[in-house]
């Protein structure tokens, strides 16, 4: 049974629907990040599971309890908001100790959890530090602990590293998620940032306008996005409108690109005359001057590179193949790297690079 | 327990103590204004003589407390109204807000202060308003107090002269009493052509005696050698002088019907709890004891001609001759002298 | 939820009980108790005279708030912003002229500019006996003078104390971006300051707009503002129903007033960060610096020179300085049942004054509350909750008298009354001081709180408290300082043994002579003292270890 258990959750404000329909999962320990453009009710759905705001309707229950009538104070969790709130009245030791004292230990404890907490999230001798004379990522780091610190059965944070640039953004997400782990809280981290969701979540959330769009593994959302929105919000470029024309043993797709064949039967819930999208893995594709191995099992395009990039160690080559745009992304050690713009080539796709979505 | 309970439970205290708030039979309350003084010791003997506890009210000035008399008709909150003088008599009279009682010791009060002939108000004390003038200042500037009130318009009184607002103060409206008294109302030249030619003349108006006396009378700081005040001003400025003198500081102008005599007197209020104790009080009031103890301590004269005021009121002068405007007319007019007086002198 | 309802009704059962019923009880008086006639108001509005007083006082009201606003900014920028020595004290002292009897206030005025004051009298001994003389008692001009003096610790205190939290780092932004000292001023702080400067600003109106004393005992009867048409209407006149009148006309412009400012200023309202306020106090100070601070300290000192001349002439006798008419306040010569010794006079002040601030505080802090929920009804009651420092304070005095009449709740006569009255003009320093604190408190905090456990009551404890502290204070002061000043209602209700500070003042002055003078200042300046003492005490008083807040 999962330890969290949001159930076809409504919430309106005022008569505009803020979160409808939600049905999310978190199992014990697991790491879940909610995902989706600003406004979509990810920070909504953390209020409602903290008791901030109140369910319209379903039910949200942990550990098997409903908690429609806990109050935030007494549901054990932890929030760490995108402004952190610290408390700007109290030193850094004021803070990380102040849910701690709320659970009435004693000084002696509460000091001892404090040191353990500073020292979890590396602040070490920063007690008696005021919250104003802190910099940014110190401030996350307390406000981390701080929430930490009451060992929460719960933790959520909302975007609690927008507010940073992007060399420390990085830097503490493999530091948050770490220290999540190390800790082993069941979370749910908010935000909106990709990249940021692949390096931390076990399970991703996507959400659009208050529902729930998709969830699983990144993985498996990057492999099988459910909507033309989740693909191009998880960054895949390679997508291609097409029809079915046949789906008697292989699936043939007829693009602007040409007529794709792809091998083994359609999925069920697609026939003949259906447009689909075509998703092709940019990692998976790639570009040679000239393809000559007629035997492999591959659809085979021809094109124009557009441009070739290089980003760190790897190239990314844009072909332009009749009205479309293809991406292909390739180790810069890979001879396969070593085309130039206006070169004529071909395009080399392995049916298994290739996953189809229905439109809308 | 929340901050709301604390609140209520706050105001629940509150009300049981006023619930609870006691109330004695030999408690005799006396409301008056706040110029009223008298005694510890005075009290104090009528509390022994008759067993009783004696509670003074001040309810603001003379105007304020029969107000609040008026307003606590049938249900009042005293006994006794100490304070009605004659210029509010007759609006306390028309209210019918005291009961009658004529005490044996009016027999020696002289006729002119017998001022209710209905017998609910006992008269217990008099004064004189009129103008003061600064002795230094006058000798300085070669000026003589002046002996008719006409002289007050000539330019070498201008800007000499503070008074107080009659629909404010009390002696404002005594001193508006005497020059209707002096001008009369429907004379060629009557008390409001007066009134014009004195605002002419750079007259200030003050709302209250206190601060026309104290910032605005040269004396004081100001720049005004002539002030309306009382007969008996001279006297206390003599008797609080902060090293002794023989002779005050201040003088009075006494002219001819431009002196207003202000009576004033007590009454038992209408539903009044300890009727029998007022009527004791007011027996009291007009006796040789109370008569005596007041006049150092409000600076006014006993009514009873049987009592002796202190030595130092020989330098409060009594007037020969006052305003002889009797508190029925000042009941009827009061209002319209006021709006008159205001719309030529304020407005 | 119940709790939430009864925080609600609390402040409003206050406000009924002790406002609304007796306000509607005088009033149904003053009309007979028949039903409401036009004629009264066809009377006032037909009369020029009423309708030059009601526009008078609106224009007066709105001039003198300004002149107050130009005075006071400096003077909260310096508490704000800057720390130097004796800056308690002097805090202290800048809102002594709140609490002074007016008419204890004008002879500070006449000791100082009047015809023989110690202006005048230099002036005369430099030029001469044709020396131009300064005039400006008796005139327009002081009325608005003694406004600004006496209301400007409002601005100064409401807005340092919003200012003092407030974070440089926009004033530097701004700089930054290239503004100067002025325009960083108008553009950025002056906007980021509004709440807390309309708070000030309305309570400076009411003041002016109410002003009774001010006017009449400095400016003089032709100044009479609605305040005091309503009081000669009543008292002297005896025209209730024209009173109730024009008191009622007086309600529903201020109620309208109010209701827009109240939308005004919440609109104005920002949630911003706040920040202690030893991170914000200048500590590298340039020449420019000191200048600024020496230069606005010079003109607070001549601004609380007419105190300065009191306490002067409260020692001076015949024979040169000495302590006579304090020690003449301490003997009763002429056996008077009234007399009672400095010490009950300062204790009576003292204790009325402690009771009222614990009332205005609990009663303005959940009205304060009810009134930044969010919702349409918040101007309403903002502006409901606003009317006892507006409403004719005769009126509501008499008011209490027919409400209270009875047992079992029979007032009259009681020290409750008296405590009641003051916590009702007390309260709204409350209420204004909190609201742009509580409106600019960052939602997180509360709810940071209550996820790390803390109950509603423990958020309001460890984590609001302490937030609004500063504010809080602030009220307490005024709250205080009200209670301690007042004198209108302490007048309609004294018995001996209740006797306050202002009304020993004013008893003493009401007879002519020397002595009376001369003990009269030398309670005022134990006044002063007495309150001085209690506002280094109430700035030295902090929450726990929360520092500046």
């Amino acid at each position: 049974m999962p330890l969290l258990e949001v159930n076809r959750a409504f919430n309106s404000y005022g008569a505009v629907p803020v979160i409808s329909d939600v049905t999310l999962n978190a199992e014990r320990g697991e790491l879940v990040c909610l995902l989706g453009p600003s406004g979509c009710g990810k920070t909504t759905l953390l209020r409602l599971i903290a008791g901030l705001e109140t369910l319209d309707s379903g039910t949200i229950s942990f550990d098997g309890a409903n908690l429609h009538s806990v109050a935030p104070h007494s549901r054990g969790f932890g929030l760490m908001f995108q402004d952190l709130a610290l408390f700007p009245h109290m030193n850094v030791y004021g803070n990380v100790g102040f849910g701690l004292r709320m659970q009435g230990l004693s000084s002696g404890a509460v000091r001892r959890r404090v040191d353990e907490m500073l020292e979890l999230v590396d602040l070490v001798n920063y007690g008696d530090r005021k919250v104003h004379e802190l910099s940014g990522g110190e401030r996350q780091r307390v406000a981390l602990a701080r929430s930490l610190a009451p060992a929460p059965k719960l933790l959520m944070l909302d975007e609690p590293l927008a507010s940073l640039d992007r060399v420390l953004r990085e830097a503490l997400q493999i530091q948050v998620r770490a220290i999540l782990k190390e800790v082993g809280v069941t979370s749910i981290y908010v935000t909106h940032d990709k990249d940021e969701a692949f390096a931390i979540a076990d399970t991703i959330v996507f959400m659009k306008r208050g529902s729930v769009v998709q969830a699983g593994p990144p993985e498996t959302l990057f492999r099988a996005p459910a909507t033309e929105l989740v693909a191009r919000s998880l960054g895949i470029r390679n997508i291609i409108a097409g029809t079915i024309v046949g789906a008697s043993e292989d699936v043939e797709i007829a693009t602007s690109v040409g007529t794709l064949t792809v091998g083994g039967p359609a999925p069920a819930e697609m026939s003949v005359g259906d447009e689909v999208l075509v998703l092709i893995d940019e990692r998976q594709l790639f570009v040679e001057p000239i393809h000559d191995d007629p035997s492999a099992d591959v659809i085979v395009l021809n094109g124009v590179v557009r441009e070739r990039k290089f980003r760190g160690g790897e190239a990314e080559i844009h072909v332009t193949v009749g009205n479309d745009e293809l991406v292909s992304i390739v180790s810069s050690a890979d001879p396969r790297s070593d085309v130039k713009a206006g070169q004529d080539v071909c395009i080399v796709i392995p049916p298994k690079a290739i996953t189809l979505l229905p439109t809308a | 327990m929340s901050r709301s309970s604390i609140v209520a439970a706050v105001m629940l205290v509150l009300v049981f103590a006023v619930a609870c708030g006691g109330d004695e039979d030999s408690e005799l309350i006396i409301m008056t204004h706040d110029s009223f003084d008298i005694s510890e010791a005075v009290i104090q003997e009528f509390e022994d003589a008759n067993d009783a506890t004696v509670v003074i009210q001040k309810a603001g000035d003379a105007g304020e407390a029969l107000v609040r008399a008026i307003l606590e008709k049938g249900n009042p909150s005293a006994d006794l109204l100490y304070g009605i003088d004659n210029t509010y008599l007759g609006r306390a009279l028309e209210q019918e807000i005291f009961d009658t009682y004529r005490p044996e010791l009016l027999d020696q009060v002289p006729a002119q202060f017998k001022f209710d002939e209905s017998g609910h108000v006992t008269p217990i004390n008099y004064g004189y308003v009129n103008l003061n003038y600064d002795v230094n200042f006058l000798a300085e500037n070669d000026l003589t107090p002046p002996a008719r009130l006409e002289e007050l318009t000539a330019p070498e009184w201008k800007g000499k002269l503070v008074v107080q607002n009659p629909a404010s103060s009390s002696p404002g409206l005594a001193f508006l009493i005497s020059t209707i008294s002096y001008f009369g109302e429907d004379d060629e030249y009557d008390y409001l052509d007066f009134w014009r030619d004195l605002k002419a003349n750079d007259l200030l108006v003050k709302d209250g005696w206190s601060d026309s006396y104290y910032t605005d009378f040269s004396q004081y700081g100001g720049d005004r050698p002539l002030v309306v005040s009382y007969a008996t001003s001279p006297a206390a400025e003599v008797f609080f002088s902060e090293t002794p003198i023989d002779v005050p500081p201040t003088g009075n102008i006494l002219i001819d019907k431009a002196t207003f005599a202000q009576i004033e007197g007590i009454g038992i209020l209408k539903g009044a709890n300890s009727k029998d104790l007022a009527k004791k009080f007011i027996d009291f009031a007009l006796g040789t004891t109370f008569q005596e103890d007041f006049p150092d301590k409000m600076f006014v004269y006993p009514v009873n001609q049987n009592a002796s005021t202190p030595d130092f009121f020989k330098f409060a002068e009594v007037p020969s001759l006052p305003a002889d405007i009797s508190a029925n007319e000042i009941g009827e007019k009061r209002e319209q002298w006021i709006q008159a007086w205001t719309k030529v002198v304020l407005r | 939820m119940t709790a939430s309802r009864l925080l609600t009704l609390g402040p409003l059962a206050f406000l009924a009980v002790f406002f609304l019923y007796p306000l509607v009880a005088i009033l149904g008086r003053s009309f007979g108790g028949g039903a409401l006639g036009l004629d009264p108001f066809q009377e006032l509005l037909g009369d020029s005279y009423y309708l030059g007083r009601i526009w008078f006082t609106i224009w007066q009201a709105t001039l003198s708030t300004l002149l107050t606003l130009v005075l006071g900014l400096p003077v909260a920028y310096l508490f704000a912003r800057h720390e130097f020595p004796g800056k308690t004290i002097l805090k202290a002292l800048t809102t002594l002229p709140f609490i002074m009897p007016t008419i204890v206030v004008a002879m500070g005025f006449i000791a100082l500019l009047g015809p023989q004051g110690i202006v005048n009298t230099a002036l005369s001994d430099v030029f001469g006996s044709n020396a131009p003389q300064l005039r400006v008692t008796n005139t327009l001009t002081i009325i608005f003078l003694a406004h600004a003096f006496y209301n400007y610790s409002i601005v100064v205190r409401i807005v340092s104390a919003y200012w003092a939290n407030l974070s440089p780092r926009f004033g530097e932004s701004a700089a930054m971006l290239g503004a100067g000292r002025v325009r960083t001023f108008v553009h950025v702080t002056l906007p980021l300051l509004l709440p807390a400067v309309w708070s000030s600003a309305i309570l400076v109106f009411v003041f002016s707009f109410t002003s009774f004393g001010v006017v009449l005992v400095l400016g003089g009867p032709q100044f009479a503002t609605v305040e005091v048409a309503i009081y000669e209407l009543t008292v002297k006149l005896f025209r209730l129903e024209v009173a109730g009148a024009l008191a009622i006309i007086q309600l529903v412009f201020t109620y309208v007033f109010l209701f827009v400012y109240s939308r005004v200023q919440a609109q104005s309202a920002v949630p911003i960060t706040l920040v202690a306020s030893e991170s914000v106090s200048r500590r590298r100070k340039s020449a420019r610096d000191i200048l600024l601070v020496v230069g606005i300290v010079a003109g607070l000192l001549v601004v609380l020179s007419p105190l300065l001349a009191l306490i002067e002439r409260a020692v001076s006798t015949s024979g040169g300085y000495s302590l006579t008419h304090f020690v003449s306040l301490f003997s009763n010569d002429s056996g008077s049942f009234f007399y009672l010794s400095p010490m009950r006079v300062v204790w009576n002040s003292v204790r009325f004054a402690l009771a009222s601030t614990a009332i205005a505080m609990l009663v303005g802090t959940s009205a304060a509350y009810v009134i930044v929920r969010p919702g349409r009804r918040s101007s309403i009651l903002d502006a409901l909750f606003m009317l006892p420092l507006v409403v004719s304070a005769v009126t509501l005095g008499f008011g209490f008298l027919v409400a209270f009449n009875r047992p079992p709740i029979d007032l009259r006569g009681s020290w409750l009354i008296l405590v009641i009255a003051h916590s009702l003009i007390a309260y709204p320093f409350v209420i204004r001081t909190l609201l742009p604190v509580l409106r600019g408190m960052p939602p997180h905090l509360k709810e940071s709180a209550a996820v790390l456990g803390a109950s509603p009551f423990r958020v309001f404890i460890h984590i609001e408290i302490p937030i609004i502290a500063r504010a809080l204070l602030v009220g307490a002061t005024f709250a205080f300082a009200v209670s301690m000043g007042e004198f209108g209602a302490s007048l309609l209700l004294v018995r001996a043994e209740f006797t306050t500070i202002p009304v020993a003042i004013f008893r003493l002055l009401g007879q002519p002579g020397e002595a009376n003078l001369g003990q009269a200042l030398a309670m005022s300046t134990l006044l002063m003292a007495v309150v001085a003492l209690g506002f280094v005490a109430i700035e030295r008083f902090r929450y726990r270890d929360v520092g500046g807040f």
